[in-house]
């Protein structure tokens, strides 16, 4: 880096520069304040310089772990979030019909009376009609937490819609995930292959990552049927047919079993395959580990010839051939499965090929190139560390081989399993939790799967009770389902059901339809939070839309109530009833906490707050501090005294601070105290009322960096786990076995099949035991099983754009000039074969509607794929917009083509557009078709929609903005008008 | 017509990796902030929520196919701001002194106080770096954070410009050409760093690294292109080893 003193101008002839009297040092303003990004899910750090009471500058925090200083568009466009026009001012009760965004303006008191009266009387009737869902909701163990005490099982975030799929097949696996809960060993790997991303909720470590990876020469394998982004970047380009990775996958996995190339002291040390397996087809264990009397799963020790509990460390394991166990009956290594099911003909790459869209030869090229920098290249860190049962290791061994993957391959109804895949395929190689391979993030890796059940049984669901648990969380056999004894869904959107049984982030794209139908019941009010779910959060969303605005025949809408908390004038807000306006992330206190979706690293934990730099200029209350005053309205658990006072009377701080989960372990994990003194201690202590200082002092987060010994092999690294134990992230000391081989997959295929007390339905038997199977399957994306595939013949997919990837709006000033509309991008042959041009304007039909959009043609792009940025296209008359605005007349939402239930199977049924497994709702599935519009046709995107009207005293936007002439240094801008409309001021 | 210098005592400038840009923004729209506020504030953006928005920005990015003939194609992320020629037209176009090039440093600036707004320098400029406030009615560009380099007040690490501080896959390097010794220099030695079109002649102070040669191929990195199955006439997974320890 160069650092120039101040320039000597004086001691050089330049005229020029003499008489432009440049200000070298003007002052960034009156203080810098540290707080965390909230521009999307990535949660950065960021020094705000504030000026005059503005914000002058936002830059990343250097000392943050997360982005180390730098920041990405998101971030560096806060300033327009922070003094949007479309920010609401005060609380809004709806006086016109529903979508007609008529509204008056009410006091808090009336807001919050209107609220409370309504949820009392649910509470005291029937909690679970209140249906409370949160979107892009950074306080889930809050809004979580909250939902419980009001005894509701209907509660979750967005993640059904967007991640599970990535999150239930790690938690089920490796007790960590993909997702945002891990990485690759950025500093170490050598090979790293990514699927399905072009920008990630990690984001900017994800790009630091890259860079590093570059810089040191690793090679970049991107899988992605679209080559932008980070695809651009990669050394090769996998242009794989959507839905077809987990193929892919497994063909790779069927040449290293051929070649024996598998990490065979890894798979015996970290994960179940020398487990053995009953092979006793038609009994109602087959498939099951067989165990001991303590419940340990046996292994076959070849060293003792007999059979011993797989925590027994002088063992000498199997991984194949057949036992007798103690009842006469056989067992297998649950390896020698896993070897007979890959190794099938099914999986080599000349028969998955055509499917894929690759070359054989790429595939058997990319199996050997795996393994040959995992076991050719294997590092060998000098790091003593003792395992889980007390063994010495010299060594850390490393395998540089890592992979990550998302979007793409959770979009998919197939996505489990074939997220599941590969974790699998990371286990052959031995890279998962080594040096230079897949690391996963503090506090995880967690029990297989995390030992929360969700709660929400039909005698949790009670009048004026609060539920035993949280509402979201992770079954792991039959017995585990939210079913009425009647065996209909106990949760509105059918989430831990027979129909997405590991539903474990709840389904938000069933959430109206479900209400609106009355299936599986009507709720009263629903509740959303930062959820755009009349817009582009929904499939379907014109017929959402008519949802919301249906009646029943009393002339009462069929979802009767609506309350939603935003910040800005998005197109859900006139959906509502009554609208909780929010601040902006610099107004706001918010913690990100360990017990949520922590910011932590593979080496360090850590947490972090918000905290407002700037005072609201308007009548707006952050979310949760509202809802914490709701709760003591109430008189929910948890939120009030004895006396029934506010507990937090300090509203949202004072709760960070102050409430314990569990005897000390609360929502920060800095800075607790240890004892009477007053001293402090991290993770766990006593809650200290002082401790949002110490944050601030430390720049509005804190971080728990590990020792060396305790970084890698976290699942089996005895230090690390003692301190994990401590912190309250596991349960026991034990070493954290992976799960190559699922036994709770199994119970419920057996379940399906027939055994057991809980059992499916008839009508959902069949697809249990297919779907439910202990090891990863790959099948054709469910809609495309039902969908004319000759009438239907391309992909359709969506990306977001990196400068807006997770954004909370793109009505933002800046953002928006990068992008203001969406074409439909297709291959540039496909446009040959179809005489589609640039800038053409075609129809894109699906099995469920059309839509008209505007075409740019490409070459990095999958022959049968077209895709599009999503949540470009813009209601006409929301976000403060002009109404003519590109987004809204030639910007457009892929949503209105995807159905959020499948075409009807044989009996009528039609299930929801998910996976069969999780939930996860299916966008990535659909199937379309292109032709070109008449040349006399408009050229506007289509459906359009009414503009909205604008909510009272929003203020007009500005027809032209000079943000930052006030700060100019040492000279006012030249012939500076004034600004119109209120302009920048 | 304004005169350029002889020569100047540094050349400060950029070196943009193209081998690692994934056209993420980060750069342009952190330029945009701090420059907004900056030497050359404001930036001024029209119809910020019309039809038709159209802002000053001092640093954008293109993202573009390219199809070199060899391969599948590649995919560019291309960032583009003023490259501070030595022989900047938009320098000698001047009829005011407003642009001209810092003996100092070779940082090519508009002084606003002298700009007439007759876009000269905007039709002389071959990389369309110079941006015309409509507002102001004067001609604004990249100062390279002039106001950030030598800034006193600022940490000795951020006395950088905005674009390459913020840059999250660290493809912007800033630093001064006439050192041979430093890190843009070498960088450019190393990576056979490149101006844009140099056959214009005006000699761009930034240079770009070009994307490194992708390694498709199995013998870029020593693997063999298929593996050897172990021959299953030695029985099914002959090759486990039963003996290794728990």
């Amino acid at each position: 880096m160069t650092v120039d003193p101040k320039p000597a101008t004086a001691d050089i002839h330049d005229p020029h520069a003499k008489a432009d009297k440049v200000d070298f040092s003007p002052s960034l303003g009156d203080e810098v304040k540290y707080t965390t990004c909230y521009m999307c899910a990535c949660r950065c750090g960021i020094r705000v310089y504030m000026k005059d009471g503005k914000v002058r500058y936002i830059q990343g925090n250097k000392n943050h772990p997360i982005n180390k200083g730098v920041l990405c568009a998101k971030g560096s466009s806060g300033i327009m979030q922070h003094y949007s026009p479309a920010r609401l001012s005060k609380p809004l009760k709806r006086v016109g019909p529903r979508g007609s965004g008529e509204f008056e303006e009410i006091e808090w008191d009336e807001a919050m009376d209107i609220a409370t009266k309504r949820l009392k009387k649910i509470r005291e009737t029937d909690p679970s009609k209140l249906a409370f869902f949160t979107g892009r909701d950074q306080s889930q163990a809050t809004t979580g937490w909250w939902s419980s005490m009001f005894g509701t099982p209907n509660y979750a975030a967005h993640g059904g819609f967007c991640s599970v799929n990535m999150a239930a097949a790690g938690l089920y696996s490796i007790g960590g995930a993909f997702w945002e809960f891990g990485e690759p060993d950025w500093g170490l790997t050598k090979y790293f292959m990514m699927f399905g991303m072009a920008e990630d909720h990690d984001s900017n470590p994800i790009k630091i990552g890259l860079g590093k990876l570059k810089k040191r020469g690793a090679k970049f394998v991107s899988v992605n049927p679209i080559r932008t982004g980070y695809s651009a970047i990669a050394d090769e380009w996998v242009g794989i047919r959507p839905g077809t990775d987990g193929l892919f996958v497994m063909a790779l996995m069927h040449e290293l079993l051929k070649a024996g190339k598998i990490d065979q002291q890894y798979i015996v040390r970290y994960t179940n395959a020398p487990w053995l397996v009953i092979q006793d087809e038609g009994a109602s264990d087959h498939g099951m580990f067989a165990r001991d009397d303590e419940g340990d799963p046996l292994v076959w020790s070849t060293k003792d010839e007999a059979l011993k509990p797989s925590t027994d460390i002088t063992t000498t394991p199997a991984l194949k051939g057949e036992y007798t166990l103690a009842d006469g009956r056989t067992a297998v290594p649950s390896f020698q499965l896993v070897a007979e099911r890959y190794l099938d003909e099914q999986y080599a790459p000349d028969a998955v090929a055509e499917t894929c869209g690759l070359k054989a030869d790429d595939i058997r090229r990319i199996a050997a190139e795996l393994a040959h920098v995992a076991f050719e290249e294997e590092i060998e860190l000098d790091i003593k560390w003792v395992d889980w049962a007390g063994r010495r290791q010299d060594k850390m061994i490393g395998r540089p081989v890592s992979f990550h993957a998302m979007r793409g391959i959770s979009a998919h109804s197939n996505g489990f399993h074939t997220c599941r895949a590969i974790h699998v395929l990371q286990m052959f190689l031995g890279s998962v939790e080594v040096p230079g391979g897949f690391r996963i993030k503090a506090p995880f890796p967690k029990p297989i799967p995390p030992t929360n059940k969700p709660t929400g049984k039909v005698d949790h669901v009670k009048p004026g009770t609060h539920l035993p648990g949280m509402a979201l969380g992770f079954p792991t056999e039959p017995a585990d389902l939210l079913l009425k004894d009647d065996g209909s869904a106990v949760r509105i959107d059918k989430a831990y059901t027979w129909e997405h049984p590991l539903a474990s982030h709840g389904l938000m794209h069933m959430v109206i339809h479900n209400a609106w139908k009355g299936d599986p019941y009507k709720i009263d009010t629903l509740m959303l939070f930062m959820a755009n779910m009349s817009w582009n959060s929904s499939m379907n969303t014109s017929k959402v839309i008519e949802m919301l605005t249906d009646k029943d025949e009393d002339g009462e809408y069929k979802i009767p109530n609506i309350i939603y908390s935003d910040a800005y004038y998005s197109e859900m807000v006139p959906y509502a009833d009554l609208i909780l306006p929010d601040t902006t992330y610099l107004e706001r206190f918010d913690c990100i906490s360990l017990l949520d979706r922590p910011i932590s690293s593979p080496h360090s934990a850590a947490d972090a707050i918000r905290y407002p730099i700037v005072e609201p200029d308007r009548d707006v209350r952050g979310f949760q501090g509202v809802l914490l005053d709701l709760g003591a309205r109430l008189g929910l658990p948890g939120m009030v005294n004895d006396d029934g006072s506010a507990k937090y009377p300090g509203g949202y701080p004072d709760y960070i601070a102050n409430h314990e989960r569990q005897p000390g372990v609360g929502l920060l994990a800095g800075w607790r105290l240890q004892d009477e003194d007053g001293d402090h201690m991290d993770c766990r202590g006593p809650a200290n009322p002082n401790q949002l200082e110490k944050y601030l002092e430390n720049e509005s987060f804190w971080h728990h960096e590990f020792l060396p010994e305790h970084t890698y092999y976290k699942m089996a690294n005895k230090g690390y786990l003692e301190w994990a134990h401590e912190l309250g992230c596991v349960v026991t000391k034990t070493q954290i076995v992976f799960h190559m081989y699922s036994e709770i997959l199994q119970s419920f295929k057996l379940a399906g099949e027939g055994h057991g007390e809980h059992q499916p339905p008839e009508e959902h038997r069949e697809r249990i035991a297919t779907y439910f199977d202990p090891l990863p399957i790959w099948y054709q994306p469910l809609e495309e099983t039902l969908t004319d595939l000759d009438e239907y013949p391309l992909h359709a997919l969506t990306q977001r754009p990196m400068h807006m990837y997770h954004s909370w709006g793109s009505q933002n000033a800046w953002l928006r000039q990068i992008t203001n509309q969406n074409r439909m991008y297709i291959a540039r042959k496909l446009g040959r074969e179809k005489d589609i041009k640039d800038d053409d304007w075609i129809w894109i039909t699906s099995p469920h509607g059309r839509i008209k959009a505007q075409v740019k043609l490409m070459d990095g792009v999958n022959a049968n794929t077209v895709w599009t940025w999503n949540a470009i296209g813009k209601r006409a008359g929301a976000w403060n917009l002009d109404k003519d605005a590109p987004e809204a007349k030639k910007g457009f939402l892929l949503n209105h083509l995807i159905s959020e239930l499948l075409p009807a199977r044989g009996d009528g049924y039609r299930y929801s557009n998910s996976d069969p497994v999780t939930g996860q709702a299916a966008w990535f599935d659909l199937r379309v078709k292109i032709e070109k519009c008449n040349a006399d046709e408009v050229e506007e995107s289509w459906p359009q929609f009414e503009p909205t009207a604008k909510p009272p005293h929003m203020v007009d936007a500005p027809d032209i903005l000079r943000y930052g002439e006030e700060f100019k240094p040492g000279k006012k801008a030249k012939n500076a008008k004034d600004a119109k409309n209120g302009g920048s001021k | 017509m304004t005169s350029l210098p002889q020569s100047t005592n540094k050349r400060l400038g950029l070196v943009i990796d193209l081998d690692t840009c994934v056209g993420c923004h980060a750069c342009a729209t952190n330029c945009k902030e701090w420059n907004t506020g900056g030497h050359m504030a404001p930036l001024t953006d029209q119809n910020p929520y019309g039809k038709d928005p159209d802002g000053v920005w001092f640093n954008r990015v293109h993202s573009f196919e390219v199809d070199r003939g060899d391969g599948p194609g590649v995919t560019i992320n291309f960032p583009r701001s003023c490259m501070h020629c030595d022989n900047a037209a938009c320098v000698t176009v001047c009829p005011t002194g407003a642009s001209y090039k810092r003996a100092e440093d070779g940082i090519v600036l508009v002084n606003t106080d002298k700009c007439i707004g007759c876009k000269l320098c905007s039709w002389a400029c071959p990389y369309g770096a110079r941006e015309f406030d409509e507002d102001e009615g004067v001609m604004k560009k990249c100062t390279l954070c002039i106001d950030r380099i030598y800034n006193e007040t600022l940490d000795i690490e951020d006395r950088q410009p905005a674009c390459v501080l913020t840059c999250p896959v660290g493809a912007r390097h800033y630093g001064d050409f006439n050192d041979p010794n430093s890190n843009v220099s070498k960088l450019v030695a190393e990576r056979a760093g490149r101006p844009l079109m140099p056959e214009l002649g005006y000699n761009p102070t930034n240079r770009y690294l070009p994307p490194r040669a992708r390694r498709v191929d199995a013998e870029n990195i020593g693997a063999q292109s298929r593996l050897d199955p172990v021959s299953p006439r030695k029985g099914f997974l002959s090759w486990v080893d039963n003996a290794l320890s728990r």
